[in-house]
């Protein structure tokens, strides 16, 4: 069978989430391959959820967002325009191709767009292929130990 | 007052009436031209003058400038004064024999021929009659002096100072209006002022902004008003009983503390120009509907009457649908409202005229309440339904007498067949579109809009008036294209939504909020400034950061910056966000 | 009554923990009247052998720090763990990988090749000679312990009830948790971090905080810091408010900024994303460019904001396969 990828796509309630929407309302056909996770707004992406997204199998991150100066929250967005740069440098140092971590701009009214988006970002994943990572290796055995970090 | 006597009649009057004016209060008519009553009587052309008799003593005095005294009679038609009117007339219409208000004067006053011969005559219809009421219009009442006189005598003359068109003109045009024999013209030679709404009709600087316009008076259009330019005029004072005319009154900007704001800023219709194939802007008696509508309002340009630029009634009328809208080029969407407005010209026009009427639709959509019943009535009236959106327009010739028409090439869908169908007038269907500041308008009350431009609803089905700003409620085509039923409905819902959140007197807000575990914060302060409302404060006796869970709006933007995880959003946890990724990631 | 076993092991370790211990001064005699210390191979001659012999959880308190670094290191965690009834991460090394986890950032054969082969110091012949773990001696064949790729945690290999944080634990932290330990107060639950507190380190420091907005990035010796303000407000990347208070913040009171030492505060998952997520909140830029430009001064993010807790990250070792 061939390769399908996961995504993990954290979205913004106002526009990115509403855009998804709108592209189901309007029957728009997408891939089925992202995984939504709502977010108020792409300022509470946390990095750690999209590390954590890659720990736990993803093979790419899409952090979608209102349009910059958009935001239902006036200036979210511009924190997640710094964050996600940071992290794709990071990232890239832990090994993971940097494309594999995107942030898009879809604002409500662009339920095409984020269809597009959807099947662009699956179909560059499709041609990386999946991520292997060592920390899959890693864990798979005793599985995660490291209890202690987050007792919430 | 006085008490004077006008031929046989008693008279009273204020003192230092003229005694034109007094006459004309006695009813007694006394010849003028000069005379207006827009400005100080100047008594040039000597017509008006009468005989006034004091004791023994009488002299000829021009009526118009001449101010009753107690205990005068007037005498306007006595044989001396005869006498020197017709003279006065002869002279006049020896000089001007072809105008036609000193023709129309002397036949008054029985002159039929002039027993002299000028040798200054001047022959054309609109000659100057040099009777200065443009001069004194010019000085007195728009107070610009842009116009006097030159030369003595036999060479006098009106002209502009030194011949060149004055800076000092504002183009009003009350010259042109005051000169009786139309020898004064505008020839407007640089457009000036700022462009009309429609082009249809004048307007003049103080008017209703439109007959439904609430509180329904009039405003003065300061750029075009005379008094704004020149400090003069004030005509519209001067008739003005109660006196409301208040040019010292200025536009200001208000600031209004409210709670929640309703957002009806209404849309702009489809400028149809863009299509030049219907040759809007460019081919003549091409209307938008708006401008037709207009047209067929009794208060507008023609009182109602269809009629084409030539004033003649039209032969056949074409209607448009869907001009901008349902277009893959413009506008994707529907504009509802365009049908039914079609059939409502349609019904006037045939009503008004006997014009053929041809309605070119690509769908009809009669959905509303009634609307489907006044289609058939319509269809039964007698109006051509063309099912098919018209290709161009051309000009063409009716064979008969030859005049310019317009022709429709469409292909009419039903029989299959291209048609050409001539039309005098054609009214384009414009789409409804968002107004062209909506993006600003978006902005500032940071709410969204959908792809056709207007304003985003926070729910199609479940809220079609709230928007995902709180307090922020849309409607009207603001939102949508609708018609006034629909708007009234949803504005309606709007406020019903404000009125009780007025009378609950607090509002609930999300959950979804940010929050300091105060065990957890050491006071880093990295969040302090990320807050866009404000809500996050420092505490300095606790050396810790805390949030107002009043102000704060749940974004979490603070939640994710706090490296040490101390501050936690509701709703929003991030053991929530991870168990959620746990999930979707099996 | 009997007193108390104690065990103190070091795995992948500098040694610095032992001498934290040591550091406790003369209240070392308390310990040494209050436990009878049955292991404690860098301050007494004890043998693997002596250990295997002892009985299932006879150990009271097995004191574990470094990292697991080769099959030595995890063989005796998992000896220990055995014998022992609560065994205690001592130390970032164990607690989170620390120093050595850095390691994690290449792999055993690239170290193998540097150290063996290409240091400018080193005289290869016949291309390097390697370490085996099995050589043939006219004596027999020895064995030494076998290297891993990857370098764990202690709880990655073993459970463990408690962590005590810190590179080195403070002193007097470590005396605190003997202290309530011999005080005889019930243990706190598994899991629990001990000798540390629950807030950041920022809490301890008493360096002036306000409003953030950076606009620049600053190695330490590229700036004279003012003494008195938060050293992150002058530029200089301080791991305080993503590090859990205990230490006293020593670092930033002596201008240095906070590595991290003592691993993150409670909550959070993964040191340097958080720390990486509150920084980008604070750079003071909206425009593209501007914000590369800044982030470009950050060289080494992973050896910045993971420097003790690699291993122990959400990802815990780089990939040296994926983009290579």
């Amino acid at each position: 069978m061939a390769f399908e990828p996961k995504i993990v796509g954290f979205l913004c309630n106002w526009c990115s989430y509403t855009g998804a929407d709108l592209a189901g309302v309007s029957r728009i056909k997408s891939a089925p391959n992202m995984r939504i996770i709502r977010t108020m707004c792409s300022g509470r992406v946390d990095p750690a959820f999209i590390l954590k997204a890659f720990q736990l199998g993803a093979d790419g991150v899409v952090v979608m967002g209102c349009h910059l100066g958009d935001c239902h929250y006036q200036e979210g967005n511009y924190k997640t325009i710094r964050r996600i740069p940071f992290l794709k440098k990071l990232i890239e140092q832990f090994g993971i191709d940097p494309r594999r971590l995107r942030l898009e701009w879809v604002s409500a009214s662009e339920g095409d767009r984020f269809a597009e988006v959807v099947n662009e970002f699956t179909q560059e994943m499709r041609t990386l292929g999946p991520l292997k990572l060592p920390v899959h290796e890693l864990m798979g055995k005793n599985g995660e130990r490291a209890k202690h970090a987050v007792h919430e | 007052m006085v008490t004077i006597k006008i031929d046989n009649h008693e008279v009273q009057v204020p003192e230092d009436t003229p005694i034109l004016k007094a006459a004309e209060k006695a009813g007694v008519w006394i010849p003028t031209l000069c005379y207006s009553d827009l400005v100080e009587p100047y008594g040039v052309c000597r017509l008006c003058i009468v005989e006034v008799v004091r004791g023994k003593r009488s002299r000829v005095v021009t009526s118009c400038n001449y101010p009753v005294r107690e205990g005068i009679s007037v005498l306007t038609n006595s044989p001396k004064i005869q006498w020197l009117r017709k003279s006065i007339m002869e002279l006049m219409l020896s000089r001007w024999p072809n105008v036609k208000v000193v023709k129309d004067l002397a036949k008054q006053l029985g002159v039929e021929k002039p027993s002299f011969i000028s040798l200054e005559r001047d022959e054309a219809e609109d000659a100057c009659v040099l009777c200065g009421k443009c001069v004194q219009v010019c000085k007195d009442l728009v107070k610009a002096e842009a116009l006097g006189f030159a030369h003595r005598g036999i060479k006098r003359e009106v002209v502009l100072p030194f011949g060149v068109n004055s800076e000092r003109c504002v183009v009003c045009g009350a010259c042109v209006k005051e000169c009786p024999t139309g020898h004064v013209k505008m020839v407007i030679e640089d457009y000036r002022g700022k462009k009309p709404e429609f082009t249809l009709g004048p307007k003049t600087a103080i008017y209703v902004p439109s007959l439904q316009a609430v509180p329904r008076v009039p405003v003065i259009d300061t750029e075009s008003c005379i008094h704004f330019e020149t400090g003069g005029c004030e005509t519209c004072a001067k008739v003005c009983e109660p006196n409301a005319i208040n040019y010292d009154m200025k536009d200001e900007v208000q600031e209004i503390e409210v709670g929640q704001i309703l957002v009806a800023t209404g849309y702009d219709v489809f400028d149809a120009t863009h299509m030049a194939q219907y040759g809007y802007g460019r081919l003549d008696n091409v209307y938008s509907s708006l401008e037709f509508e207009m047209l067929l309002n009794s208060t507008g340009p023609t009182g109602g009457k269809v009629q084409m630029k030539n004033g003649k009634e039209p032969r056949s009328v074409g209607i448009i649908h869907c001009i901008g809208s349902r277009d893959a080029n413009h506008h994707p969407y529907c504009s509802r409202v365009c049908c039914m407005y079609a059939l409502k010209f349609a019904h006037l026009v045939h009503d008004r005229t006997k014009a053929a009427i041809y309605q070119f639709y690509i769908d009809m959509r009669a959905f509303g309440k009634g609307y489907e019943e006044f289609y058939s009535r319509l269809l039964d009236e007698g109006i051509t339904m063309i099912r098919g959106k018209a290709a161009e327009v051309a000009e063409g010739y009716w064979t008969d007498n030859n005049e310019r028409t317009l022709l429709i090439r469409c292909e009419d869908t039903l029989i299959g067949k291209f048609r050409e169908i001539p039309v005098d007038m054609l009214v384009l269907c414009n789409a409804i579109e968002a107004r062209h500041d909506s993006d600003q308008v978006r902005k500032l009350f940071s709410i969204s809009k959908s792809p056709d431009g207007f304003f985003l609803e926070r729910h199609p089905k479940l809220d079609p008036t709230s928007t995902t700003t709180d307090g922020v409620y849309i409607a009207g085509c603001a939102q949508g294209p609708k018609d006034i039923p629909d708007t009234v409905a949803q504005a309606g819902s709007a406020a019903a939504r404000i009125l009780s959140l007025i009378s609950k007197g607090e509002v609930e807000i999300d959950p979804v909020r940010a929050m300091v575990q105060e065990e957890f914060c050491s006071g880093c302060r990295i969040c302090n400034n990320l807050c866009p409302y404000g809500a996050i404060e420092y505490l300095e006796e606790k050396k810790i950061s805390h949030v107002n869970e009043a102000l704060c709006k749940g974004c979490g933007t603070c939640v994710a910056a706090c490296p040490s995880s101390a501050m936690t959003g509701y709703g929003f946890t991030d053991a929530q966000i991870l168990a959620e990724l746990d999930g979707i990631l099996i | 009554m009997a007193k108390p076993r104690l065990a103190l092991y070091w795995a992948a370790s500098c040694g610095g923990c032992e001498i934290a211990v040591l550091d406790v001064q003369e209240k070392i005699l308390d310990i040494a009247n209050a436990f009878d210390i049955v292991f404690w191979p860098v301050a007494m001659d004890f043998k693997y052998d002596d250990v295997r012999r002892m009985d299932d959880k006879s150990i009271d308190i097995c004191l574990f720090n470094g990292a697991i670094r080769n099959s030595e290191n995890n063989e005796i965690a998992e000896l220990l763990r055995k014998k022992s009834k609560v065994l205690v991460a001592f130390g970032s090394c164990s607690m989170e990988g620390g120093i050595p986890g850095l390691a994690n950032l290449t792999t055993k054969d690239d170290i193998l090749k540097f150290v063996y082969k290409d240091s400018p110091s080193t005289v290869s012949t016949n291309g390097g000679t390697y370490p085996q773990t099995h050589t043939k001696m006219p004596e027999g064949e020895i064995e030494i312990p076998e290297m891993w790729d990857t370098v764990k945690s202690l709880d990655q290999v073993v459970d463990v009830e408690y962590y005590i944080p810190g590179c080195p634990p403070q002193p007097e932290q470590i005396w605190n948790v003997v202290s309530y330990i011999l005080s005889g107060q019930p243990l706190p639950p598994s899991g629990a971090i001990l000798g540390a507190g629950e807030k950041s380190c920022c809490d301890e420091c008493t360096r002036t905080k306000s409003e953030k907005k950076l606009k620049q990035f600053y190695r330490p010796f590229e700036i004279q810091a003012k003494p008195d303000e938060c050293l992150l407000e002058q530029g200089i990347v301080c791991m305080g408010p993503a590090t859990r208070d205990g230490c006293g913040a020593l670092c930033p009171k002596a201008g240095m900024p906070c590595r991290g030492c003592y691993g993150p505060p409670p909550n959070v998952s993964d040191q340097g994303a958080k720390m990486i997520s509150a920084l980008s909140s604070v750079i003071d830029a909206h425009e593209a460019d501007e914000i590369d430009r800044i982030l470009n001064q950050i060289a080494d993010p992973i050896g910045t904001f993971y420097r003790f807790s690699l291993a122990h990250s959400l990802l815990r070792r780089v990939d040296k396969h994926e983009t290579h």
